[in-house]
């Protein structure tokens, strides 16, 4: 289980059904590994100032996240977390291991769109 | 521009840095902590931590968490996963200008920024990075199951971690740049036994390779300067730590290796600023002894506090 204050995918129906009607989506898949942990604090602090992304997490060990694993973006990845980054169900980025808050922006920014700051 | 004052502000959210906020907020002084990554530091990394005395059993993360929740509960202010702009410690208010453009002032500083895993800084590391190259044995292992791997290194990190990454990879070779381990003897033994190890020393690596992934490495031999490509699935890298100390230089006082020079109340020799935690020179890096720096800084900055407070009354300030 992944003790995060994101919200959490827990089946491919929800994954589908999430991909279906959010337009910018974030997906962290991973565990609550020392890779993985700061990318979930970096989403969940961002949670609040990219209100028009919806961020989640999946467990890597869900058999579920077959969904995510067997991505043909994710071929070639050997570090998890595996992050999605959805428009319209499509996907338009995805990176494997550890990332910084400044990558992560840079995509979301690039991707979604700055967050308004008014 | 915002101004916000504060009496300390602790630079760093590992448990020196939130050992630090706990005592002083516990104490009424008013206190932030700025933290560049997630809550926790170091910390986070360790899957579980078995001698913190009091404490049988507990995941790096949840002890972040305690720590954070133990700070906050005294009203300690933390703004995490910001990037410090600017800074200016040489004034008796000291300053830090964060990556949204708000400006933080405070009569005390303690540096507890704690270190990262060093990096080989070869071609191909950046690129292949998640792609084959990795920094945690528990985290990535089983992507290399039945797959040759080399791992870099030579402490006890490096020959443990290639002794459990054997649950996974058919072969695992070492490669280290001395022509002897650091690590301890039992480490040693354990490594040379398992027949599923092989070792190179007195070697490098210096550049990988790979399209998708880690195809292969150019390892040299440093005694002869001869380079071999290597086939290999994948690289775990375990060199050590390089303290976070690069934006402090000219600025406070470090030594050859970039680690903080404090005294025995942590003080830095720059006015009002202190320092704690794996960023300065000790010999040991342990959260308990990241707990202890974290408490002698705190309880050195509140002092030089009040005898700030006290020379501004008498200057009549």
């Amino acid at each position: 289980m992944l003790y995060t204050n994101l919200k959490h995918i827990e089946s491919a129906a929800q994954y589908n059904k999430i991909l279906s009607e959010n337009e910018n989506v974030m997906v962290i898949c991973g565990r609550m590994g020392p890779m993985c942990i700061p990318v979930y604090g970096i989403a969940e602090e961002l949670e609040g100032e990219y209100k028009h992304v919806q961020f989640f997490d999946m467990e890597f060990d869900n058999p579920e996240s077959y969904v995510i694993r067997n991505l043909p973006e994710v071929r070639g990845f050997m570090g998890i977390p595996f992050t999605i980054y959805y428009k319209n169900g499509v996907i338009v980025k995805a990176t494997s291991s550890i990332q910084s808050r400044d990558m992560i922006t840079t995509i979301l920014d690039k991707e979604f769109g700055a967050p308004n700051k008014n | 521009m915002n101004t916000n004052h504060y009496e300390v502000i602790v630079i760093g959210g590992g448990p020196a840095g939130l050992t630090a906020g706990i005592y002083l907020s516990r104490a009424r002084v008013k206190t932030l902590i700025l933290n560049e990554g997630t809550i926790g530091g170091q910390m986070v990394l360790t899957h579980e931590i078995a001698n913190y005395p009091g404490v049988e059993s507990v995941s790096g993360y949840q002890l972040s968490n305690i720590m954070k929740r133990q700070a906050l509960s005294f009203g300690c202010e933390i703004r995490s996963n910001i990037s410090i702009k600017e800074f200016d410690l040489s004034n008796e208010v000291k300053s830090f200008v964060i990556s949204d453009g708000t400006t933080y002032t405070g009569d005390a500083v303690i540096i507890a920024t704690g270190g990262r895993s060093r990096t080989l800084g070869v071609p191909g590391e950046d690129l292949l990075k998640g792609r084959g190259i990795s920094y945690c044995a528990t985290c990535d292992g089983d992507f290399f199951t039945d797959k040759e791997i080399v791992v870099v290194g030579g402490g006890n990190s490096a020959l443990e971690e290639a002794v459990s990454l054997t649950k996974y990879a058919s072969k695992v070779t070492i490669i280290h740049q001395f022509d002897h381990f650091q690590a301890f003897e039992h480490a040693i033994a354990e490594a040379k036994s398992n027949p599923k190890i092989n070792i190179i020393m007195e070697s490098t690596i210096t550049a990988f390779y790979g399209e998708e992934r880690v195809e292969s490495v150019d390892i040299k031999n440093l005694k002869t300067n001869e380079s071999l490509n290597f086939k290999t699935d994948g690289a775990f890298i375990f060199i050590g730590y390089v303290p976070n100390t690069e934006f402090l230089k000219d600025r406070v006082n470090l030594n050859q290796w970039g680690e903080i020079v404090v005294g025995p109340d942590m003080s830095t020799g720059t006015e009002g600023v202190f320092a704690g935690g794996d960023s300065i020179t000790k010999r040991y890096r342990q959260v308990t002894t990241a707990v202890g720096d974290g408490t002698i800084a705190a309880l050195s900055a509140s002092a030089f506090i009040n005898d700030l407070k006290k020379r501004r009354e008498l200057n009549g300030n």
